[in-house]
Order: structure tokens, then sequence, then C-alpha cells
């Protein structure tokens, strides 16, 4: 189990035990994290997962791959730390990950 | 007002209703009735990735604490027998009566079947929910041959995903193409082009003509051509039909889906229908159309909402649809049936390309196969009512189409006008 923690817009914390080989979205909505959307499921085509990666997780989990980037230019307030949750898989290296939730998606 | 909104179906229409209701403050109750016993869970999963894999979990719509929390009152395995219009109230199955002030009928579609001698062989399946889902995995397991009626999304989908897993796929198609309700010809064509290289058989103008069976389960299908394919595995994939039933039977207006207005209002005031069931004159194309798709289902369910809380502003929600068939992420915008000009962007051979619709000058849609930005950018300009010309489409780019709506959306006149 990896401990994932998501802050939303209005500063809740949700602490999570999240299962490696899992995604970030799937815990978010399993948990009823609220401003997660994700309304296609983690087919990359929605971009309703879209999170903020905590500065210091920027460096370990890389750029966006080439659709993710694409999609993300459809969500509302895009950062260099943006991501959509769904296209970040939960692995023990993510131990003590922090994301921040959007004030809306799209 | 003290009954509340009562929800009819837990699919992606009736979830999202229910979330909406609560999100625009709604303060009556909210009762979710579905007839499956399952947490609601994403459908698109079923055909792709959830078949492969035999440890998969369905991926829940919503968390289980996300109903309590949100005083969502969801009742799984509650099938509702009747609607009784004049006294807003419902039958429940096995007993029980609910009562409504807004009734949302977001009961979906269901697979059509074949009315043909050895259909009902077991093996013979279709794809629709979670329980389906499950026995096609499991069959599947045990299956070296499987052949799929229909070639439309989810049956191409589960093709894909078969063959991948090293079955023998063969897909029959009646029409001389594949994917005909849902995309032009070229994407077609290129479907096909791929699943055939990956294996797969593709049988056009073919349907099945009888099956053959063995101690009541199925072993071979015999096409109109008179060929025999062996198969353990036979997955129905020809269409779905709405579930109109229960609002037939209460006097509802009724067609190919339930007739609504542009506020999801049947022709009871007090009863809505969402999703693959309702039936609407859309702002896109102007005549009625009935549509299949989880952005359909989700932006109706927002709108209902709207209306039950009185803010009710008319349907104008940019339709958009996907697919993932093998290594091919197929993005659909607008509405392209009914398109005269057709711009290619990108390479067929690369396997990343997107095709414009145009009707004269005005943008119908756009096709994408593994082009998200174009997806993104058609999603952006008919959003904004923007419609580019064809030459703005071939001399330009995404930045100057990025800029051309920028400008529209600033003096409402850039391009022509949706
Ligand atoms: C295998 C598969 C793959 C798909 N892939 C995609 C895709 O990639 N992209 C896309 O956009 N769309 C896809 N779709 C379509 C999309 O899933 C549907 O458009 C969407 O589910 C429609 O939502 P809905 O709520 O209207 O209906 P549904 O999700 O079907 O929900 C209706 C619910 O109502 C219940 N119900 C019906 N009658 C009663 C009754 N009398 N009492 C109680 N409950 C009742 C049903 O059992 C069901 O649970 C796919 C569909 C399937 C089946
Ligand atoms: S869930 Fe749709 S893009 Fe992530």
């Amino acid at each position: 189990m990896t401990k994932l923690t998501f802050i939303t817009h209005n500063g809740t914390h949700f602490q999570i035990n999240a299962a490696d080989g899992s995604t970030v979205m799937e815990n978010a909505v399993r948990n009823a994290v609220p401003g997660i959307e994700a309304e296609c499921g983690g087919s990359c085509t929605c971009a309703t997962c879209h999170i903020y990666l905590d500065e210091a997780w920027v460096a370990e989990l890389g750029e966006p791959g080439e659709t993710e980037a694409d999609m993300l230019d459809f969500a509302y307030d895009v950062q260099p730390n943006s991501r959509l949750s769904c296209q970040i898989k939960v692995r023990a290296e993510l131990d003590g990950l922090v994301v921040r939730v959007p004030e809306r998606q799209g | 007002m003290k009954n509340g909104v009562v929800i009819i179906g837990a699919g992606h229409a009736g979830v999202q209703a229910a979330a909406s209701l609560r999100e625009l403050g709604y303060d009556q109750p909210v009762i979710l009735l579905s007839d499956e016993p399952e947490l609601p869970y994403h459908k698109p999963p079923l055909s792709k990735m959830f078949i492969k894999d035999a440890e998969g979990k369905a991926q829940p719509l919503r968390g289980e604490a996300f109903y309590a929390g949100s005083a969502i009152d969801f009742r799984p395995g509650v099938r509702i027998e009747r609607i009784d219009v004049c006294r807003r109230s419902l039958e429940v199955a096995g007993g029980g009566v609910t009562n409504f002030d807004n009734l949302i009928l977001a009961t979906g579609s269901r697979p059509r079947t074949l009315a043909l001698p050895g259909a009902d062989l077991s093996g013979v399946l279709s794809l629709r929910s979670l329980a389906d889902a499950r026995l096609i995995r499991d069959l599947s397991a045990q299956s070296e041959d499987v052949v799929i009626l229909g070639g439309g999304f989810i049956g191409l989908e589960i093709a894909a995903t078969l063959r991948a897993g090293g079955r023998t796929v063969s897909v029959l198609e009646a029409a001389d193409r594949l994917l005909g309700r849902a995309v032009g010809p070229m994407v077609a064509a290129h479907v096909r082009r791929r699943l055939e290289a990956t294996g797969a058989r593709i049988l056009l103008g073919t349907t099945v003509a009888s099956f053959e069976g063995k101690n009541g389960h199925v072993s071979a299908i015999i096409t109109s051509s008179g060929e025999r394919l062996p198969a353990r595995m036979v997955v129905v994939g020809i269409g779905a039909l709405p579930n109109v039933e229960l609002a037939q039977a209460a006097g509802l207006t009724v067609g190919n889906g339930i007739h609504v207005d542009h506020q999801m209002r049947s022709s009871a005031q007090e009863i809505l229908a969402i999703g693959d069931v309702a039936s609407y004159h859309h702002w896109f194309t102007g005549s009625r159309v009935r549509l299949e798709s989880v952005q359909n289902a989700t932006d109706q369910a927002r709108l209902a909402a709207r209306t039950i809380m009185g803010q009710g502003d008319a349907f104008s929600a940019v339709p958009w649809f996907w697919s993932d068939i093998d290594d091919m992420k197929l993005q659909m915008v607008g509405l392209t049936a009914g398109g005269d000009s057709h711009v290619l962007l990108g390479s067929l051979p690369d396997n990343k390309f997107s095709i414009y619709h145009f009707a004269g000058q005005r943008l119908l849609g756009i096709e994408s196969v593994n082009r998200p930005s174009d997806h993104i950018l058609g999603r952006k300009m008919l959003a904004a009512r923007f419609s580019p010309t064809p030459r703005m489409v071939i001399e330009g780019s995404n930045t100057s189409l990025n800029t051309a709506i920028a400008d529209h959306l600033k003096q409402g006149r850039a391009g022509a006008v949706l």
C-alpha cells in the first residue's frame, strides 16, 4: 500500500492507502474525493481528472505523455505541474505523494 | 414538495443527475433506483480493459461513500414495473410503491437480439452490463475461437481485445463496411485494415445463417455465404434498443426513444428522460436524434437537474465520443453525417490522422485517430459556435485556429458562425 494525499480546493485533506498498479484517479473516485469527475473512466479522453502535483513530486513523475499533454489543453487553469490523474499509476516510490484538486474541471 | 426526485436507472445518466441535483443545492430527497446489484460503474471499459484481465474489477462511477455523503438514497437491486403518472408513483417489482414529485427516466438501452434458431444456445452472448462482461471474460478464457456478429464499436473493441489475447477472431458485418452508423468510410476502412493486420478476420456483407451447438452450447456458426466458422463463443453486437417500455405503458410519447423537449421533459411535465433512452431535437442538426454516448448521458443529466431546479436552459452541449480499438484511439466530435467535403490532416500509414467533415463551409465535426489535439480543438470550436472554413483548416495550423476561436469569442465574428 502506498500513501497518497489529495488536497481539495477548499483545503480538505484526504489521506488514502492506494494499491500499487491502480491509478491516482481511481483512488480519488473510490474515496469520494470531491472535484475529480473522471467522466471517461481513465481513457485519457475527458480531461476531468485534472490535478496539480505537489512541486516536490514533479521530478519523480516526469512529463505527461503525448496524448495526456494534448488532452490537458482542454482542462481548466492548466499549470506546469498539471497532470491527468488517470495517467499516473501508483507504485511504491510514490509513497507520500501529494496532489491538489483544481477549483473545477473543464 | 416532499417526495423529491426519483431516478430510475443508475448508469452514467442517472448517477450524474443525482450528483448534479445536489451540486445545485436541491434539498429534497433524491432516490436513485437500479435493477443491477452493484455500485454503479463505468460501461466503456467493459469492452476494452475489463475482459482482458481475469483479476480486473469494475470501475465505480463514484465511490460508495459518495452516495451517503451526498444524501443520495441509492437502492440497488430494485426493478420498477410501472409508473402511475396521475398519482406520481412507481410500482416496485415484488411489491412496494414509491412516490415522486419529479421522475427522471434514465433506463438506458439494451442489446438488440437475433431472432434465429440457435441464438439462445449457451455461449451466444451480448454485452451491456457488468454481469455480461463477466460472462464474456470467463468464457473467452476457455475459447480458442470467437465469432463477433456486428462490426460496430462494441463488437470491434471486443474483437481487438480478444485478438490481442491470442484468440482466433472473426467479425461478421452485414453492411459493406464497418462502423456504418458511427464514422465515415475512411476511418472505417482504416480500422478494418489495422484489425486485419492483427490477424482478425473481417467478413463484410456477411450475416449468420445458422448456429450449430453441442449439448446446448454453441460450437460453430454458418455464414450467409455457407462457410462454417467454429466458435465456442459468439458475441452479438448488432446495436441497441432504448428501454422505453415503462414510459410507453405510462402513456408518454415514445418513438425511437422517449421523446423529450430541449429541457429533457417528456410529454408529462414532471417526468424527464435522459441518456441512451431519450430522443430529442439536437441543436446541432436540427433533427431528432437518440445518441448513445457517455457525454450525451452526463450532459443531459446536468441539464435535467437544472430543469428541475427551475434553471433549465436549452440543451447546447457539444456531442463527443471515443473508442479504443487495438492501437487506435478514436475520438469523434460533432455529428458528421451528411458532410459533402472532407479535409484530411496527418497520415493514415502513421496511424495518426483527423478528418474534418464539412457541409459547404460549415464544420460538422472531426474524426481523429491518435490525434487528440484536433479533437480538443474541435470541442473548443463547436463549444464557441465557431466554424472554420475548409481553407482555414488546410492552410492554417492548430495555433492559427486557436487564435481564430479567441477572435471569434471576442468579436463574435471570424469565419462562418455556426
Ligand atoms: C460495452 C460498452 C462500451 C461502451 N463504450 C463507450 C465508449 O467508449 N464511449 C462512449 O462515449 N460510450 C460508450 N458506451 C455507451 C455508454 O456506455 C452509454 O451511452 C451510457 O452507458 C448511457 O448511459 P445511461 O445512463 O443512459 O444508460 P445505462 O448506462 O445503460 O444505465 C441504465 C440503467 O438503468 C437500469 N434500468 C433499466 N430499466 C430499469 C427499471 N425498470 N428499473 C430499474 N432499473 C432499470 C439498467 O439496468 C441500467 O443499469 C459503451 C457502452 C457499452 C455497453
Ligand atoms: S478520467 Fe478521463 S481523462 Fe482521466
